[in-house]
């Protein structure tokens, strides 16, 4: 191996578009993910708020399943196991449509719904129930108070929860290369085994995944900033 | 489908319990535990050690390891996996065993995530004790010693079982170097069955999920237990009856 040269892959178009394509990707997983898990999460949450034992025990069944079961057995399970036993017709389909990274979105986002809606749960819980009362006292509906009162709230205590957890999705996003999706890590890889420089690429791989990082660090700094009252009002 | 499950079960728990082991290296269950398990040993003092050069008033200490946290928590655990098995084998210029480079990888990443843990428990407690301590004649290392941290790592054995629980769950990329782990058995079944991959998952994520939950259970109780004698409500029934009220009060939502 030759001396340290970083240039041997920032110059190469070829290397380049990899590492594009890469980011792409893991962009595409981890945005796509994050969504699905914010809507599971709310829909998990009204259903633990809403009255019955058997909602009740289902998302708590769902959350421990998620959270005590390793994120990457979570997706072997999904893309070695489920997409086997579905109907052809639906396989073939996937087969066509990018399967490994539309397992990656369900996986990852099915199991991050599960720490999501926790975040969100302890966010409200942390809400006085005074709020409520004086809410409904106000001629509030049960929603509307919810919608008004308790959630910019309860939203607002989850933040960094929240926001530490989107980063480990996006962090998780490499476990794509497990099922074999094209995300960033799978293009440090490949780019690795055409350019055999070890170094120079895996530090590549690392920079940009620690620049994503803080950004989302950064920008979650900056909303929980902006959503406190406080500092709002001085600033 | 059960009996599918219960066959395979049959048929392959020891390759599941304990891999290749008496005709091949440890592995299955018993080597995920036993990499979990000194992980955790040797991510312990790491992490006091660093915890420390994060409040330390040198520089030189304390910018290193403040970039090494910050680094561990910016980029995947699966990128510092790749990194070690191409650094350690290049630094001890020896061939290491996969289950080498992968216990050196979580030993670094849970020590800068539970170094964050120390802190916050030392910051918790406040200047006052480390005043006291000062004004009794400890120097800053014997006040560490004997009056800080003893009190920082009570409160904090709930937050290392469930590191613990992380780092059970972590091992499981090590799948990616080949450490003979559970998760590597279990598709080694899969590989041999190969029609059943539903059920040979299954039955993995199964057995990581009775692991995982009978710990986290634990350490629920444990911190339960510990929120209560901090409060100074001591152990017996009277304290539990006592802490009875804010429990429920706390679960109704």
């Amino acid at each position: 191996m030759s001396g340290f040269d970083l240039s041997a892959i920032l110059t190469n178009p070829e290397y380049i578009s990899m590492l594009l394509h890469g980011i792409e990707m893991t962009f595409v997983i981890a945005i796509g993910s994050w969504l699905l898990a914010m809507a599971l999460a709310v829909l998990l949450l009204a259903l633990r708020f809403s009255p019955g034992r058997f909602g009740n025990a289902f998302v708590a069944g769902y959350v421990s399943y998620h959270r005590n079961v390793p994120t990457l057995v979570q997706l072997m399970l999904w893309y070695f196991g489920i997409f086997t036993l579905m109907p052809d017709w639906l396989t073939s389909w996937l087969a066509g449509h990018n399967a490994e990274a539309i397992f990656a979105v369900i996986g990852l986002g099915l199991c991050q719904a599960a720490y999501f809606s926790e975040d969100l749960r302890s966010g409200l819980r942390a809400v006085s129930p005074g709020q409520m009362e004086a809410a409904r006292a106000l001629g509030h509906g049960y929603l509307s108070a919810m919608r008004f009162v308790m959630m910019p709230q309860g939203v607002r205590n989850a933040l960094p929860p929240l926001i530490n957890h989107s980063v480990s999705l996006f962090k998780n996003s490499s476990l794509g290369i497990v099922i074999g999706a094209s995300e960033l890590t799978h293009a440090v890889k490949e780019v690795e085994n055409l350019s055999f420089r070890t170094f120079e690429i895996y530090l590549i791989g690392t920079v940009l995944y620690l620049f994503f990082s803080l950004i989302i660090m950064g920008l979650g700094a900056f909303l929980s900033m902006r959503a406190d009252p406080v500092r709002r009002a001085r600033a | 489908m059960i009996h599918d499950m219960i066959a395979i079960f049959q048929d392959y728990w020891l390759l599941l319990l304990i891999g290749q082991y008496p005709n091949g290296p440890l592995g299955g269950l018993a080597n995920t535990l036993i990499l979990s398990a000194l992980s955790i040993a040797l991510a312990f003092p790491v992490s006091i050690l660093m915890a420390l050069a994060r409040i330390s008033k040198w520089r030189l200490l304390r910018w290193p390891v403040t970039v090494l946290v910050y680094v561990t928590r910016g980029v995947p655990l699966l990128m510092l996996i790749l990194w070690s098995y191409f650094l350690v084998p290049l630094v001890t210029g020896a061939d290491v065993p996969s289950f080498v480079t992968m216990l050196t990888t979580l030993v670094i990443y849970q020590g800068a995530f539970l170094s964050e843990v120390v802190r916050a428990g030392i910051v918790s407690l406040g200047h006052g004790q480390m005043d006291a301590a000062k004004a009794l004649g400890h120097s800053y290392l014997g006040a560490m010693r004997y009056i800080i941290l003893p009190q920082a790592l009570y409160n904090m054995i709930p937050s290392i079982l469930s590191t613990f629980v992380s780092t059970i769950k972590d091992t499981t990329l090590g799948y990616v170097i080949n450490v003979p782990d559970l998760t590597f058995a279990a598709s080694q079944v899969n590989n041999q069955l190969l029609t059943q991959p539903f059920q040979v998952f299954l039955i993995l994520a199964i057995i990581y999920y009775a692991i995982c939950w009978s710990i986290t259970f634990l350490a629920n109780r444990l911190e339960r237990r510990i929120t209560r004698k901090r409060a100074g409500l001591g152990g017996g029934r009277a304290a539990e009856a006592l802490a009875m009220p804010a429990k429920i009060a706390s679960e109704q939502l």
